[in-house]
């Protein structure tokens, strides 16, 4: 198929840019469509905003093959994080959980610019972002459950997913303190000159912390490879961000370092967004991204997520900018794959969640040594006393 | 303030009573007009207290107008005006400093950090700046109208980040005064005389007992006095020294050791710096042994300062090596809280082992 010219489209006022001709041979086989590789060129619903930058166009490069695999990909988070929400209910997943849901075009579409070399670090709201990582369904499971077989060997929960052939550098439960973690990846990334960057996400809560300013003066100073992204679900876990902060344009917040104000419901607008972020910050520094998101749940399963925001706004959201959805229409109106077709993935998405959760059931509870290990380096741990100070190690049932 | 002093100098006349839970001679007194309330209720009583006697306090924090994420700060904000109750952004190094300030004022800022495992950031404002104010101006400034309220503890599900026991980390610093109340009655009067101690506090509640702890708690305004240890059980064979939430396993403890003969004399300390050495020193002369409980790691905890300091005070009359039975050296864990926290069959053990040594 002939590669599509990558000039803008004259009428500028269409959603879609769309080559006319191209299509016609691909109507009904949804894996031909999975294999196309040639070139589709989409314009995003909402410009870009730039702060002490010009921002990227608005036109994005694309594939009919990575369109459907975005697809895929946000109905396997999508599902994954309402499967957790059933898990949580059913008190197998105890504790604290934090879902994703509604924000998974910023995990997808981060995926799509960067390498696994590219690192993210991210908050307590961590399980898409393992699963774009590559981590597994099982392993995400098993670690929400306390299991063995968990990222983190169960002993970090939902809060800490951890995928470290993945540059992921986990999840996080004090707020705003990834970021100068971020920050210090960076500069190992930078020293050791393999072309790749960190990506710093935080939400809007924790964009009034005062390390988050402390690791952008660092990261300013000596030109590091950081990217912040603030992925702005407009309510810090019940206090809506104008209440929060005096000035909710986040990605102004940085002052000398640039912004981008990014559409964080449309996953080819974030995956613009951060190839233009990563050549950015390679060359110049640190940059801040703003993702303008919404998170369905509420802010943990503790909070119905209805009392601070109407149930009007949350299904206003869902019906005018969910991103699945969105890349759904994408998908029909190209005609990419039919509309069962992609009920077909759905399917096989539920089933494939529905298989890591059995499997993840079965899986063991850690070993109760485990209590003890890895709290220093192995050799040099924790010994507990019993009580009458005789045992050196203590037996646990 | 003559009610603190007449509150005091009864307490100390009047023997308690040994009681099967815990109670005090003031509750004696007032029970009566007391209704049946849990931990927040009362926390809240005292705040509408304090923000009502005292036109310059103020309460803060994060998520506190609509009530807090516990419901300790209900009602404030509509009875007393977004000007006096108002929510900080999510910048705990910022609301105590800013605290700080307002205090140096001469008002009294109650700050509320959402949970105790985040009081961090704000660490060098409590050492360096409230801790050492009045010292280092030579008595010109002062903040002794900050108090910090923050839930600490376990809760059964918290995990690394919401079950912390930090106290010790403040009881090291000179200036400050930590308060842990046990259960709802003791909170409202100890939380309303930390706000109107005239020295930077910091007020620990144990979010195990917001909804758990229900207590006939008076309707009035009332102080206990701080850096006074409370004897909550008589007995002659053994000590035992602990805090907050876990009171009510010592207390477990107390009534399974009695079964077997062993008699347990149980301490509240309640406030841990500046702590009430004679109580303790009292109770140990009379049983020679001394064991201390605190769910805080137990390396370093605050156990290990009683002990030694009795060690000293009491050397020759102890009978057995002072017992600490704690949370374990380790990270608050997630699926093995069980193993880690110090449970009632731990303690048990410790107090067989101590009164057998």
């Amino acid at each position: 198929m002939a590669v599509l010219a990558r000039s803008s489209s004259p009428s500028s006022l269409s959603k879609l840019l769309l080559r006319p001709h191209s299509f016609s041979s691909l109507r009904s086989f949804s894996s031909s469509a999975a294999d196309d590789q040639r070139v589709l060129t989409i314009e995003t619903s909402v410009p870009f905003t730039g702060h002490r930058i010009e921002p990227p166009s608005r036109a994005v490069d694309t594939t009919p093959a990575e369109i459907l695999s975005f697809f895929r990909d946000m109905a396997l988070m999508r599902r994954m994080e309402i499967a957790a929400d059933s898990l949580y209910k059913a008190k197998l997943i105890r504790g604290f959980c934090h879902l994703y849901d509604g924000q998974e075009a910023v995990a997808v579409g981060m995926e799509a610019a960067i390498t696994k070399r590219d690192g993210i670090i991210t908050s307590y709201r961590d399980h898409c972002t393992f699963l774009g990582r590559g981590g597994t369904l099982l392993e995400a499971f098993a670690e929400l459950m306390g299991r063995r077989d968990g990222c983190a060997k169960g002993k970090g929960g939902s809060m800490h997913f951890y995928r470290k052939e993945a540059s992921y550098y986990g999840g996080h439960g004090i707020v705003g303190a990834q970021i100068p973690l971020g920050c210090g990846v960076a500069f190992a990334q930078k020293y050791s000159k393999d072309g790749s960057v960190t990506f710093a996400l935080y939400g809007d809560g924790a964009a009034n912390q005062g390390q988050l300013f402390e690791a952008l003066n660092m990261a300013a100073l000596l030109d590091l490879p950081a990217i912040l992204v603030c992925e702005n679900n407009h309510y810090g876990m019940g206090t809506a961000e104008w209440r929060a902060a005096k000035s909710p344009a986040y990605y102004k917040r940085g002052d000398y370092v640039p912004g981008l104000k990014v559409d964080g419901m449309d996953v080819l607008a974030v995956k613009q967004a951060c190839i233009f972020a990563k050549e950015y910050a390679l060359a110049n520094g640190p940059i801040i991204l703003e993702m303008d998101t919404y998170r369905y749940h509420g802010h943990s399963m503790s909070d119905p997520g209805s009392t601070y925001r109407t149930r009007d706004e949350i299904s206003g959201v869902r019906q005018e900018r969910d991103p699945i959805e969105r890349v759904r229409k994408l998908i029909l109106s190209h005609e990419l794959a039919s509309a069962s077709e992609l009920k077909d993935i759905e399917k096989e998405v539920r089933k494939e969640v529905d298989d890591a959760v059995a499997q993840a059931k079965e899986c063991p509870m850690p070993d109760p040594s485990e209590l003890f290990s890895n709290v220093y380096v192995k050799g040099f741990g924790a010994e507990t006393f019993g009580p009458d100070r005789k045992e050196v190690r203590s037996v646990l049932p | 303030m003559a009610t603190t002093m007449a509150l005091r100098s009864f307490g100390r006349r009047t023997s308690i009573a040994a009681r099967g839970f815990s109670s005090s001679c003031e509750t004696e007194k007032a029970a009566k007009d007391g209704k049946p309330i849990n931990l927040f209720s009362a926390i809240n009583q005292a705040l509408h207290i304090a923000l009502d006697t005292d036109p310059r306090a103020y309460v803060f924090g994060e998520d506190v107008r609509f009530g807090g994420v516990f419901r300790c700060t209900t009602g404030l904000a509509d009875r007393f005006g977004r000007s006096r109750v108002f929510n900080t952004p999510l910048c705990e190094q910022g609301i105590v400093g800013f605290a700080i300030g307002l205090a140096a004022m001469g008002n009294r800022a109650i700050a509320e950090i959402q949970f105790a495992d985040y009081i961090y950031p704000a660490f060098d404002q409590i050492v360096n700046e409230a801790a050492k104010f009045r010292y280092r101006s030579g008595n010109e400034f002062n903040c002794g109208g900050l108090t910090i309220r923050t839930p600490y503890g376990a809760v059964g599900h918290g995990g690394h980040y919401h079950s912390q026991s930090p106290e010790s980390f403040f009881c090291h610093v000179p200036g400050l005064k930590v308060v842990i109340p046990r259960s709802p009655q003791q909170a409202k009067g100890l939380l309303l005389s930390c706000i109107r101690d005239p020295n930077p506090s910091i007020f620990f509640e144990p979010k195990w007992l917001y909804r758990l702890a229900v207590e006939e708690v008076p309707e009035h305004d009332y102080m206990l006095p701080l850096s006074e240890a409370e004897v909550i059980r008589q007995g002659s064979d053994i000590t035992l020294v602990g805090w907050g939430a876990q009171l009510s396993v010592l207390e477990q403890a107390c009534v399974e050791a009695a079964k077997e003969g062993i008699s347990c004399e149980l301490i509240d300390l309640r406030t841990l710096i500046p702590w009430d050495k004679e109580t303790v020193e009292a109770s140990v002369r009379k049983t020679g042994k001394l064991l201390i409980s605190h769910e805080a790691p137990v390396t370093g905890g605050f156990g290990a300062e009683i002990s030694a300091s009795i060690a000293e005070s009491c050397f020759l009359r102890l009978e057995a090596p002072v017992a600490r039975i704690c949370g374990l050296d380790t990270p608050f864990p997630l699926v093995y809280e069980q193993f880690y926290m110090p449970t009632k069959n731990k303690i048990l053990d410790a107090i067989k082992a101590t009164v057998n040594y």
